[in-house]
């Protein structure tokens, strides 16, 4: 089974949740797919003893065979190609824009000349390793590089489907987050009672909807603010799955690193419980799904 | 001479938006921005009046029409995005994995592929209580987030200029990815908004190379600085050439409380965290515009 903790709104509890959760059930995988800016490995301290760079492809042109045409940049939809073509005795000029390209393979395929040949650059790295039996891979982005989702997926090729996989999903709601929980069997959202809290789960609700998965709700610092996301969830149906109180050992324990499980007594049995729920709540989720399609 | 404050942390959950709000009431003439597109907040303090409704159209999805498909699969094989499905008689597309790179209907022998432009969110001119605001909702399992940022933020610079204002404030989003690179590029300070975490040093580095590689001034602003003063030291020794500390924000339970106000925070209550975030805006507004000291 596997399990995407997202959220919407950022910084709302979701590494706490995966990190805990992994903690107290042991023998699962824990992929973080926030590659932008990837946490888990502070909390676990996984020892991580493979490293494999990501690539993605990207063109270069054989000036020798390229008739600058301007072929490549009519197909590239994301203007990573200009061509400058020959004049007055000029020579002309193929510009590649490797922050743009998509990996498309357009350019390459539909050059006429053959004059595009793909070569790999390498935008962040894999690396992976074992936190006592917890199976630990994250991606990390590098700095100054636009594009997150294919480092996602390489990550995700990691996903052992013998396996229980809790995928630390990125904040937002757009390509990065829809890479992470592709293919999901549930979602934990984790929120916070406030208005900001509720107007990003709102959306992420809507993504949820669109991809079908479903989902529960964890409400972390469930006492600080107001009650406008358990009345959203009521009105939705949307189950509360979890409730963390707000605090201050919490947020030191956090500050520090540490994980609530191992340090603050009473938190295991409900993280336990929480596991239990989310498992109930997808195996009926796949039933009604059957049942759906033969109904 | 207009100046550019981007505000951003890396790590989400900071206290950006509460603090850019808060900025919106300290700053005078300026215009706000809220980039964080894909789960925007900053409307929620501001109460915007929408003036003008644009819509986006960021990018295409493909479609087979399964009445010209013939089944030979040439897109499937061809598709970089696994985005297209065998069906029973035809292809299909899915469009959340469709990048809308258009190669399946430049190779389609029978021309079944249509490029088909969408709606990918809409954006807004806005008056508030505080000058004009700018802001976006990006469509629901939208891309092109980079490309509304970039959108808004032009609109953003023309209002400042036709009104001659001095400062474009830009709440930004989580993280350091396409929409973070389109927030953060070619303005003159970016405001780096961290906690004394672990994770929110760790981000913050990331976020202050960031700034680095494109050569904007940093300034850091430690929010809830007292939930761990050690930390709060480390954050404090990343400053360097470039990279200044602009203050330290206590923490307090009253500030999620207060989001339910729907006002910047330094209007609603009067407490050192309030204190604390003029002093910072303070700061920024008696430097020298961020250019003169960028780094080299």
């Amino acid at each position: 089974m596997v399990i995407a903790v997202a959220s919407g709104k950022g910084g709302t509890g979701k590494t706490t949740v995966a990190v805990n959760l992994a903690r107290v059930l042991g023998d699962v995988q824990l992929l973080d797919c926030d590659v932008e800016e990837p946490n888990a490995h502070l909390f676990l301290k996984p020892e991580l003893t493979e490293k494999t760079p990501a690539r993605v492809m990207v063109p270069e042109i054989n000036e020798e065979k390229c008739t600058y045409c301007g072929k490549c940049a009519e197909v590239c939809a994301f203007n990573a190609l200009a061509v400058i073509p020959p004049k007055a005795g000029l020579k002309g000029g193929v510009l590649v824009f490797p922050n743009l390209c998509h990996s498309c393979g357009a350019c390459f395929l539909l050059c006429p000349e053959g004059a595009v040949r793909e070569v790999h650059r390498e935008i962040g790295a894999v690396e992976a390793g074992w936190a006592g039996a917890i199976r630990f891979v994250h991606g990390r982005l590098h700095v100054g590089e636009a594009m997150s989702p294919p480092l996602i997926r390489q990550v995700k090729k990691h996903i052992d489907r013998t396996r229980t996989t809790l995928i630390d999903a990125p904040p937002g709601t757009s390509c990065p987050v829809i890479n992470a929980l592709e293919g999901s069997d549930y979602c934990l959202l984790v929120t916070e009672p406030t208005p900001f809290g509720l107007n990003d789960l709102i959306l992420a609700v809507e993504v949820l909807r669109v991809m079908g998965i479903p989902h529960g709700l964890v409400i972390n610092r469930c006492d600080i603010g107001d009650d406008g996301v358990e009345s959203y969830a009521r009105d939705n149906g949307i189950p509360v799955l979890m409730r963390i109180p707000f605090d201050r050992t919490i947020a030191e324990l956090y500050s520090r690193g540490l994980n609530i499980v191992d340090h603050s007594e009473g938190y295991a049995n409900p993280f336990r419980a929480l596991f239990k729920d989310i498992a109930n709540h997808a195996e009926a989720n796949r039933h009604h799904q059957r049942q759906g399609r033969h109904g | 001479m207009l100046k550019q404050i981007v505000i951003i942390s890396g790590k989400g959950g900071t206290g950006k938006t509460v603090f850019t709000a808060s900025l919106a009431a300290l700053a005078s003439r300026k215009v706000m921005v809220d980039c964080d597109v894909d789960a925007a907040d900053l409307h929620l303090l501001l109460n915007p009046r929408i003036v003008e409704t644009h819509e986006f159209r960021g990018g295409k999805t493909a479609r087979i029409d399964p009445a010209l498909c013939i089944g030979c699969g040439k897109c499937a094989e061809l598709c970089r995005f696994d985005a297209t499905e065998e069906g029973v008689d035809a292809f299909s597309v899915d469009p959340l994995a469709c990048e809308g790179c258009g190669l399946c209907a430049r190779i389609c022998p029978v021309d079944a592929v249509v490029m088909e432009e969408h709606l990918s969110g809409e954006w807004y001119r806005s008056e508030t209580a505080y000058g004009p605001f700018v802001h976006a909702k990006l469509g629901i399992a939208q891309e092109n987030s980079g490309k509304l940022v970039a959108c808004i933020r032009e609109a953003a610079k023309t209002i400042a200029r036709s009104l001659d204002l001095d400062y474009v404030i830009i709440d930004g989003p989580p993280g350091i990815g396409c929409p973070v690179l389109a927030s953060l590029t070619d303005t003159d300070l970016a405001v780096i908004v961290t906690e004394p975490s672990l994770s929110g040093i760790h981000d913050a580095r990331r976020v202050i190379e960031l700034a680095r590689h494109f050569r904007i001034p940093a300034g850091i602003v430690i929010n809830k600085w007292d939930i761990n003063p050690e930390q709060s030291r480390n954050i404090e020794e990343l400053c360097s050439e470039g990279v200044s500390l602009l203050g330290r924000i206590p923490f307090s339970k009253q500030v999620a409380a207060s989001l339910i106000k729907a006002r910047p925070y330094v209007e609603t209550v009067q407490d050192d965290v309030a204190a604390a975030i003029r002093a910072v805006w303070e700061k920024i507004d008696s430097e020298p515009a961020g250019k003169d000291r960028r780094p080299s």
